[in-house]
């Protein structure tokens, strides 16, 4: 089963610490906020990912298994 | 009614393609079309007779109505373009998995056009408001809905009042579904789905972080159709007319027929329907032509794209033609600027407006959008050190990071216009602020 990380943009202050902890996908704007690289995350890095996301202080960083029906979800958002 | 404003309802001219006016028939300038008057001119709303069998269009089950509607190929009218179809069967499915838990659906008509630039959905609210109510009935009647809930602007009150006086005249004439209109604020971003179900719901007119995208969590955490009054008015004339007539207008890509307001330095500004795929000349054309030189054009609304007015004469209103050319047509807003206008000072003084005008809840938004109009302040001013590359690097980081697509909207803007103002932002980087930075702007932009 394949992870895919997501930021809540409206959620986040701009901690860092996902940035911290998961430097393999994810680095930090010029204001702190998260750039994350869209790749998805593998079991090698699950762990990292998973304790980047418990380390949020405002749970803006959600670690979410990719599911079936996304290819529509993604499509919808994309405007296309 | 002043001349400006009832110059937004102009209809399309005589000169235009055989087909035309649809949307725009029978259009009048001081009043709403009373529904024993649409019903004269459109003929009564299908599913009335649904069962004896005849008509062209839709006029048996329920969900043939989603199917007409994938064959006529209808693509939503609020910017994205998005097959509203494929919206109606998302919401369709997600009904089926959570109608117990969550509810029946509920049909939710954007007509909250926070863009300066459009005038369409608050025209036909004013003054075709049964057309859009008939949609979004068909559409809450095809999908089990509930509620119809129709989001308007706080300062659109002609359109306001013209859907309420519609909603109560249907309540009495027959069997509408339970209809109320949705009032928020005048703010760019209010006509964002999630800002309008969040509204809706009784929260405030702000983005919402999605997914859960409004057809699987929506108004009330039911599934909602948003769709726009515009696109709502077309499904009103598919129902009654099938998908083969509203295909005998438009391209392959975007059938049908599109509103469409042109404003800028034309002798009649205001809202026209145009076949998709019709020409921008033939458009300024049926306004009474342009009354100055032209520099360039925004496609699509204050965050879409500026095209070079070199390109004008080649230009169609379609996506796939605009594309070429790196814009949309949006929600159909065409402005054009005028040859004596700053382009550079123009596209600083919109991008800041456009920063003012986020919700302020993401921080790539907030930040980004105000650095990239502070970055073209000083290429305006002169005493810019990077000058158009940092307005792109900006771009780029505001972009698709926001809850909502503002920042998107806002980052393309400032993008095209360092391309297609490149000479005018090496004279500024260079001299400084130019002679017709000094006149009055030209853009409109609401003080709010």
């Amino acid at each position: 089963m394949s992870h895919r990380l997501r930021v809540n943009p409206i959620a986040c202050e701009a901690h860092g610490m996902c940035a911290e902890l998961l430097p393999e996908r994810i680095t930090l704007d010029e204001w702190g906020y998260p750039l994350l690289d869209g790749r998805p995350v593998d079991d090698r890095l699950i762990e990292h990912a998973r304790r980047a996301a418990q380390a949020c202080p405002t749970f803006a960083l959600l670690l979410e298994r990719e599911r079936a029906d996304d290819s529509v979800v993604s499509h919808i958002r994309s405007g296309r | 009614m002043s001349a400006a404003q009832a110059s937004y309802a102009r209809r399309t001219q005589p000169s235009q393609p055989a087909g035309l006016p649809r949307l725009l028939a029978g259009i009048a300038d001081h009043a709403a079309m009373t529904l024993p008057r649409h019903q004269v001119m459109h003929g009564p709303l299908p599913h009335a007779r649904r069962g004896r069998g005849h008509g062209p269009g839709w006029s048996a089950g329920r969900l043939d109505l989603v199917e007409e509607i994938a064959r006529a190929g209808l693509r939503g009218r609020g910017g994205a373009a998005f097959s509203t179809a494929a919206k109606m069967r998302a919401v369709a499915a997600s009904r089926g998995r959570a109608a117990v838990v969550r509810g029946r659906p509920v049909v939710l008509i954007n007509a909250a056009e926070g863009e300066p630039a459009s005038r369409k959905d608050r025209t036909l609210g004013r003054a075709l408001p049964h057309l859009v109510l008939d949609g979004g009935e068909l559409a809450a009647s095809a999908l089990g809905a509930g509620e119809l809930i129709v989001g308007v602007c706080e300062s659109a009150r002609a359109c306001a009042d013209g859907l309420a006086m519609a909603i109560a005249e249907r309540a009495s004439a027959h069997g509408a579904p339970p209809t109320r209109l949705l009032i928020v604020p005048d703010r760019f971003v209010s006509g964002q789905e999630t800002a309008l179900v969040n509204h809706a719901s009784g929260g405030p007119a702000a983005p919402t972080f999605a997914p859960p995208m409004p057809f699987q969590r929506g108004v009330a955490g039911r599934p909602t159709l948003v769709v726009n009054a515009e696109t709502a008015a077309h499904v009103a004339l598919i129902a009654r007319h099938g998908a083969r007539w509203f295909r005998e207008l438009g391209t392959p890509e975007q059938p049908g027929s599109a509103l469409v307001t042109l404003s800028g330095p034309v002798a009649h500004p205001g809202v026209f329907e145009v076949a998709l795929g019709e020409s921008l000349p033939a458009l300024i054309g049926a306004a009474g032509g342009l009354t100055e030189s032209p520099r360039a054009v925004l496609l699509g609304g204050y965050g879409g794209s500026w095209v070079d007015a070199e390109h004008l004469c080649d230009l169609r209103l379609a996506e796939e033609h605009l594309r070429p050319y790196g814009a949309s047509l949006g929600a159909g807003v065409v402005l054009v600027l005028s040859d004596g206008a700053c382009p550079v000072a123009e596209t600083a003084r919109l991008a800041g407006w456009l920063a003012a005008e986020s919700a302020g809840q993401c921080g790539p938004c907030v930040h980004g959008l105000d650095a990239i109009a502070a970055s073209l302040r000083e290429i305006v001013a002169g005493t810019a050190r990077e000058g158009p590359r940092r307005v792109a690097r900006l771009a780029e980081l505001a972009r698709g990071r926001g809850a909502c697509r503002h920042p998107d909207g806002a980052a393309r803007m400032a993008l095209s216009a360092i391309e297609v103002f490149a000479r005018e932002l090496a004279d500024h980087a260079e001299h400084g602020p130019c002679e017709r930075c000094r006149r009055p702007p030209e853009l409109p932009l609401p003080s709010r």
